[in-house]
């Protein structure tokens, strides 16, 4: 299926911008809870859809926006490529624009990146209506500011994502996962070793007791690591990625209650608020459940220069990002309206400032 | 009188640095400035109204705040060996030396990161890191001198950027001083951070957003082995498809490079890297990790390479041949220095499918312009650096060269490509932005600029054109009649 809706999702934009209308961008909605919630009219980027270029050589991959994420994984699949950043796709769904504006990557992240490192260039419609292309389909460019990475995590605020373009990279000939019986210090002393050695590492997860591992490279290189490392191989290894991926591990299954998403230096020790976690990206990500008060939680993150955020409100939660400093929000307030002078683009979503 | 004017500020100003910064690190007589009139673009120079060389970020700031308050322009200068006059000085401005500030500040093996000042040397941070097994991965061919400061003002790249990724990848956070003299960090820690990517727009910004103060850089396991195989073409175009079937196969390479015959010529004249000098053009395919991946993956990569029509491989037997194939590739800029009174380097990128029809259009501009090019390419990425070899004591040949490099550039923007892949627009590519982009889009970078900049102070003139010169480049491109390229089909 494919369809190019640039001109109708263009007067949407202008309409909104001339009745000072608030518009709320959605793709699959998978990710409506994260962020502060949009009142305003839906502009539904899902039927914008279809994968504009595909040059498997070339490891370039162009879609509109509104592409759903499995129609892209499984044409990379049928190349032998892969999105590195492996988009958690909750409820089994998610588009491409999503994937980007959301800024969020799975648990390969420490070692294939994030959207903003694999995003070339962005076709987007500014809050007036305007059609503006940043970045390119070359996998280097330097050529004015870097306009097409601040729109990865910019959560819609910035702009419609209309089309994106895409490093992707070789699957990885073979994948295996192990398990390890480690308690948490335990666990995270290993991976400080491992991690100055260059194992293929590719996941890293400590959950209840067990350290969950994955490498991914040549035949040769996996199954000596594996042998060095030892460890089960647990049945179906790569169904534990795919869970914590898309967040279906029970560990998550806590509707209603609070899930506060960490990022800090991978050896930071345990803090006072992660008595009950899950550690991915060995260590650099830390996913929370705990009724300390959310200033608590952020003075203790502040303290190793990390950053808390809420990731699923609970009841009654405070605003799920953390406030900026005085000359951030400034530079924020100066961005937001270059790109949405009426401010109509998913006010709000990403806090007070824009 | 403006001379006159020009020199008492200049001898306001240092009375005012001289509050905050000792004489010596205050650089006001023609001799001391002349240093810095250029960068490794030498072909501009201009002398700058004063050096100041700071020694801490308090003197950065002071140096700012005043700055700031009497509205003089500032210009950062690294290790000044950016390639595109980015750190080309201004007669009304103060250049901003930050060589001083060249302290390691922290090495964190545990969570493999280096907290480095601006004026830190590249490779300087990896011999830093190697008593702990790591490295800092983009290695620019000038990462013996070049700052990181300068890095991440230009997201230098390297040759392993393919794999590894740009400056832009590998960091984590910044520390920058505003046009206004405050501090302000930008990322943390973690992977992540609140609000906008400021770090990514931050990259690569060429001095015009905020002066870089402290880095923190990521570090990787230095691979256990690292293996590389040299492939001879008879044909550029089969070295180009090559290129194309190895990343079809599956093989992500830590670096693959071509050249073609002008430039491995006259590397091989120049160090004897034992490159076969009647090819068409060599590839040199790196492969990096632990020993036992190395094996599999080069063997992979030789079968590849002459399924695809090398006329020749040859895998290094040992660390030593392994330092000579990529002397050659290293040594490529001297060399065609060598073989030419002067040399002109470009930094275009294309989509790699478009090399062969490029490198036909080089050669035809070549001829048009009686200028002789040598050509070296980050062949995994994209990124060709054609070489223009010319005379600047021969009449008008300094400007025969812009301008076929000028129509090099507009090429590359032509097949889908852009004008620069990591050197940086700065002074020397401001004309083919206009090229590159439309007015709305120069109008966005203009804005980005001004929420940071809002006099318009940092490193001003660079980078982004204005609307103005735009209309006049265009101008002057309308009344030589010509449509630009009509020789290329149109898509
Ligand atoms: C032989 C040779 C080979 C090269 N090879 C490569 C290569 O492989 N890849 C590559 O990417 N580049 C390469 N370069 C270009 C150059 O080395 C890089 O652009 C490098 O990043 C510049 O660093 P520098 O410290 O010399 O910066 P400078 O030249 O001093 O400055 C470059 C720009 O950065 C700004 N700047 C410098 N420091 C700061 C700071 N602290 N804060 C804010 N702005 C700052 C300056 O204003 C200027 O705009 C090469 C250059 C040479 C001469
Ligand atoms: C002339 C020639 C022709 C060939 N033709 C073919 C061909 O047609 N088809 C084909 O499939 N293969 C061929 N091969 C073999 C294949 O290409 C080899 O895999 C390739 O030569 C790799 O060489 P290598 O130096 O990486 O050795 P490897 O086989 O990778 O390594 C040799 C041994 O040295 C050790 N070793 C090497 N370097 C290091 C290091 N830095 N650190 C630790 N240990 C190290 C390794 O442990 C290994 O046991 C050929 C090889 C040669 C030399």
């Amino acid at each position: 299926m494919t369809d190019d809706l640039t001109d109708v999702l263009r007067e949407q934009v202008r309409e909104a911008g001339h009745a000072g209308t608030a518009l709320r961008i959605r793709g699959h909605d998978s990710k409506a809870f994260y962020g502060e919630p949009v009142d305003g009219k839906p502009l539904d980027l899902s039927a914008h859809r279809g994968i504009v270029d595909y040059e498997p050589t070339e490891l370039v991959l162009t879609a509109r926006a509104g592409t759903p994420l499995a129609e892209i994984e499984a044409l990379l699949a049928e190349k032998g490529q892969v999105l590195a950043f492996e988009a958690p796709r909750f409820d089994g769904r998610g588009t491409l624009g999503g994937a980007v504006a959301s800024g969020l990557a799975g648990p390969r992240r420490p070692w294939g990146g994030a959207p903003r490192d694999l995003i070339l260039g962005v076709r987007l419609l500014d809050g007036r209506g305007q059609v503006l292309r940043v970045g390119g389909q070359v996998m280097k460019n330097v050529a004015g500011y870097d306009v097409s990475r601040l729109m990865a995590g910019s959560l819609g605020t910035l702009g419609v994502l209309l089309e994106i373009s895409l490093k992707v990279l070789p699957a990885p000939i073979e994948t295996r996962t192990l398990l390890l019986e480690l308690l948490r210090e335990a666990a995270l002393a290993r991976l400080r070793e491992l991690a100055r050695q260059p194992c293929p590492l590719s996941g890293a997860c400590h959950l209840d007791g067990r350290l969950y591992l994955r490498l991914s490279g040549a035949h040769a290189s996996v199954d000596a690591w594996a042998q060095r490392i030892g460890g089960e191989v647990p049945a179906p290894g790569n169904t534990f990625w795919e869970h914590l991926r898309d967040q279906r591990l029970d560990f998550f299954e806590r509707p209603g209650q609070t899930l506060w998403r960490l990022s800090l230096a991978p050896a930071t020790p345990r803090l006072a608020c992660e008595r009950d976690s899950l550690l991915d990206w060995a260590g650099a990500q830390r996913w929370v459940f705990t009724d300390h008060p959310a200033e608590a939680i952020r003075e203790q993150v502040a303290a190793y220069d990390g950053h808390a955020e809420i990731f699923h409100r609970g009841e009654g939660e405070t605003a799920p990002f953390q406030v900026l400093s005085p000359i951030l929000v400034m530079l924020h307030r100066r961005i937001k309206e270059r790109f949405d002078p009426a401010g109509i683009l998913n006010p709000g979503r990403l806090g007070a400032v824009c | 009188m403006r001379d006159s004017t020009l020199e008492q500020r200049r001898h306001h100003l240092a009375l005012r640095f001289a509050d905050h910064l000792a004489p010596e690190f205050i650089l006001m007589n023609e001799e001391e400035r002349r240093p810095y009139e250029c960068d490794g673009l030498s072909a501009y120079r201009l002398l700058p109204l004063l050096v100041v060389l700071p020694g801490n970020i308090e003197e950065v700031q002071a140096v700012m705040r005043v700055c700031y308050e009497e509205r003089v322009p500032v210009i950062a200068r690294g290790a000044g060996t950016g390639l595109s006059g980015g750190a080309l000085p201004r007669e009304d401005a103060v250049l901003l030396g930050l060589s001083r500030l060249n302290r390691i500040l922290a090495l964190d093996p545990d969570n493999l990161c280096a907290r480095v000042q601006p004026g830190v040397r590249n490779l300087a941070i990896s011999e830093a890191a190697r008593p702990y097994g790591l490295y800092y991965a983009p290695d620019p061919s000038s990462q013996i001198a070049c700052t990181i400061g300068g890095n991440v003002a230009e997201n230098a790249g390297g040759v392993h950027c393919l794999k590894y990724g740009l400056t832009v990848n590998n960091l984590l956070a910044l520390e920058i001083v505003t046009v206004k003299g405050e501090r302000l960090r930008i990322g943390g820690s973690g992977l992540d951070s609140p609000g906008y990517d400021l770090l990514a727009l931050l990259t690569g910004s060429e001095g015009m957003l905020g002066i870089v103060l402290e880095v923190t850089v990521k570090l990787l396991p230095i691979p256990q082995r690292t293996q590389v195989a040299l492939a001879a073409f008879d044909d550029v175009e089969q070295a180009g498809q090559a290129v194309a079937d190895l990343i079809a196969e599956g093989i992500l390479p830590a670096g693959l490079e071509m050249m073609d015959q002008a430039s491995l010529r006259a590397a091989e004249d120049f160090v004897h890297a034992g490159y076969p000098t009647d090819a068409a053009a060599i590839l040199l395919c790196e492969v990096d990790g632990d020993n036992d991946e190395v094996s599999e993956e080069i063997a992979r990569v030789r079968r590849r390479l002459l399924e695809s029509g090398a006329s020749e491989v040859r895998t290094a037997h040992d660390e030593a041949e392994r330092a000579r194939f990529w002397a050659g590739r290293k040594a490529a800029f001297p060399a065609a220095g060598r073989i030419s009174p002067d040399y002109y380097c470009m930094d275009g990128t294309i989509p790699r499918k478009h090399l062969a029809r490029v490198l036909r259009e080089i050669a035809a501009l070549s001829e048009e312009y009686g200028l002789r090019a040598a050509n070296v390419f980050h062949a995994g990425d994209g990124n060709l650096h054609p070489l223009i070899l010319y005379d600047g004591n021969a009449p008008g040949e300094l400007e025969r060269a812009e301008e076929f490099g000028g129509k090099i550039l507009e090429l590359c923007v032509e097949v889908g490509g852009t004008i620069t892949g990591e050197h940086g627009v700065g002074m020397e590519k401001i004309n083919q932005m206009c090229a590159q982009f439309p007015p709305e889009e120069l109008q966005l970078f203009h804005a980005i600029k001004a929420a940071f900049d809002p006099h318009g102070l940092l490193n001003p003139g660079k980078a982004i054109p204005t609307l103005n010169r735009c209309a006049e480049f265009g101008a002057i491109h309308v009344k030589a009649g010509d449509l630009r390229f009509p020789h290329l089909e149109r898509f």
